[in-house]
């Protein structure tokens, strides 16, 4: 054996601090980044020093397509924008429509967007739970959800005829009533999901392990998601009580009872908590909202903008020529702007529409939440470890189709 | 019609509060800053306060922290392109939210084809920031003072904004990598 002696220099082992960064690029095709997010990373060992996220490779030109779309044909682009929770895009797009053209909507119709929307929360909130938790190692949970989550599906799919992309709300009310025996497949739900939530809680809020991971990682104080603008379970996860829902009531919300699950904390676990509690919360408006699906209309009485029914098209004259009309041609709104903004799974989606007169709009702006919320990623993660990145994305809830659109 | 956000809800002042409906406040508004207001707008239930483009920084700080509005949240910013044949051509719209009153007003700015040039609002609010480099990406208007005023949805060598008026929906030529 002999030592060697004589080292070339460049092969010198230099003892010396971590003083190097390294810039690494993380994504798009990162399994965790939920999509097409690319974040570029600054790290000084383990720790971020600088997060920047890189967005746009899911861009489809969205709000242009709108301009060369009637207002009927524009809510078939909203289902793709937000595809966890396409019913409230629907919702919001709508009702900004409605609003320029100043329609009445019956209050069966405002009954069952209100039902499916909590519906539709609920799914959304189960498929952030399932991949948040696979994402920081527990992937029991993701099968328990999707299980859950397939049975909400099944009822959108019953109701509009689609999954994922259910275009089920129109100007001027819904698509078409509900099928017979659909209350009764939702009460069955709402009798089961209780012990679903309790099984997901079993999972995760007693695990020592994820307790570990979220509590303390990714804060963000109370001015500062102000200040970013975060909206929905990310603000209230800062302890600001702050609900669309209650603070601008739309839709008849204004009459259900529920609360509005804040957690002081600002990190990754008060994030997880608000989004739990909120499910109890959807689950108790849906149970509410049964109960008053009283027989009646569901598209508002306005002949010129909302297609008649079939029956009427065979026997009236007026009816077929207002179908062919509207089919063909559109209907005219009225000159002027609105911003509509709903509470969705998300957070604020607001929508700005402005219309110049005529069958189509001028402008159509979507205020993505996820948007909003992923702006201020930089602010949560800098500072933590590169493995806590994953958990704090995780808890934005971010979709990347409406970041992009 | 539904009921929206046209806050009718607030201006019955049934709270026994002294809770002020937008259109109330933008008139006090209009009253201590008279050249901040070009004009205002209420239609749908939603005020609409067109500010000349040199005080939009100085108003939006003043609603901020203004004790009646607290206007703390910018909900959204977006642009528009009224035509080609219009001008002033383009506007940019603030849509200001306060999280404790609950009221919404917005702000407009409208700019000339020639000059795109606002100043930016990212001093005031941190969430301006990637919505002004939306606007900038898709309409061409140019923030000052905006710390990094890069396009965000688009590639870099993008040639042209998206969104306005006079580029075709299918672009010009089919997109490729350089």
């Amino acid at each position: 054996m002999s030592t060697v002696t004589n080292i070339p220099p460049q092969f010198e082992i230099v003892d010396r601090p971590l003083d190097t960064q390294m810039t690494i690029s993380m994504g798009p095709q990162h399994p965790s980044t939920h999509g097409v997010l690319r974040l570029e990373l600054v790290l000084d060992g383990e720790m971020v020093i600088k997060a920047t996220p890189d967005i746009g490779y899911l861009h489809t030109g969205m709000e242009k397509l709108f301009e060369y779309k009637k207002y009927q044909q524009g809510i078939v682009i909203t289902d793709r924008m937000d595809y966890l929770n396409p019913l409230g895009n629907n919702l919001a797009y709508v009702m900004a429509a409605e609003k320029l053209l100043n329609l009445e909507i019956p209050e069966r119709a405002q009954t069952i967007r209100v039902l499916m929307c909590e519906l539709q929360r609920i799914a959304s909130h189960l498929v952030w739970l399932g991949t948040h938790a696979l994402d920081i190692g527990a992937m029991t949970v993701f099968f328990y959800c999707f299980r859950e989550r397939e049975k909400i599906l099944n009822m959108i799919e019953a109701a509009s005829g689609g999954r994922l992309t259910p275009s089920y709300f129109r100007i001027g009310g819904l698509m078409m009533d509900l099928p017979s025996g659909f209350e009764r497949r939702v009460a069955q739900f709402l009798d089961n999901f209780p012990k679903a939530l309790d099984e997901f809680h079993t999972l995760l809020s007693g695990n020592k392990i994820f307790q570990k991971r979220t509590q303390g990682v990714g804060r963000i104080s109370a001015e500062d998601a102000i200040d970013w603008g975060l909206s929905g379970p990310c603000l209230r996860g800062s302890g600001v009580d702050l609900d669309i829902r209650r603070a601008n009531p739309y839709s008849s919300y204004e009459q259900y009872d529920f609360e509005v699950p804040t957690e002081p904390d600002g990190d990754v676990w008060s994030r997880y908590m608000v989004r739990m509690r909120e499910m109890g919360e959807s689950h108790k408006i849906v149970r509410q909202a049964l109960p008053r699906l009283k027989p009646g209309p569901v598209k508002a009485d306005a002949p010129k903008v909302v297609l008649p029914d079939r029956e009427a098209m065979k026997k009236h004259m007026d009816a077929l020529i207002h179908h062919f009309l509207i089919i063909t041609e559109g209907f005219d709104v009225p000159a002027g702007e609105v911003y509509h903004p709903i509470e969705a799974s998300k957070g604020e989606l607001g929508v700005y529409m402005k219309s110049d007169g005529g069958p189509k709009p001028s402008r159509v702006h979507f205020r993505g939440p996820s948007f909003v919320n992923l702006s201020a990623l930089p602010q949560m993660s800098e500072g933590e470890m590169v493995a806590d990145i994953v958990a704090v994305i995780g808890s934005l809830d971010i979709v990347l189709g409406e970041i992009d659109r | 019609m539904e009921s929206g956000v046209d806050n009718t809800p607030l201006s019955s002042q049934a709270e026994g509060d002294k809770i002020q409906t937008p259109s109330q406040l933008v008139a006090a508004f209009e009253r201590g800053h008279p050249d901040w207001v070009s004009s205002v707008v209420t239609a749908h239930g939603e005020t609409t306060v067109v500010v000349p483009r040199e005080h939009i920084v100085e108003a939006c700080t003043f609603l901020k922290a203004w004790p009646e509005g607290r206007f703390d949240f910018l909900a959204d910013l977006c642009g528009a392109d009224r035509g080609v044949e219009e001008e002033p051509r383009f506007e940019v719209n603030y849509h200001l939210f306060s999280t404790t009153k609950h009221h919404r007003i917005r702000l407009k700015v409208l700019l000339n084809e020639a000059d795109p040039h606002v100043p930016s609002v990212t001093g005031v609010w941190r969430t301006a920031n990637w919505h002004e480099r939306e606007t900038y990406d898709l309409f061409g208007v140019i923030f000052d003072g905006h710390p990094d005023l890069r396009r965000i949805l688009l590639p870099e060598d993008w040639q042209g904004h998206a969104l306005r008026k006079d580029f075709p929906l299918r672009g010009y030529e089919p997109y490729s990598l350089k």
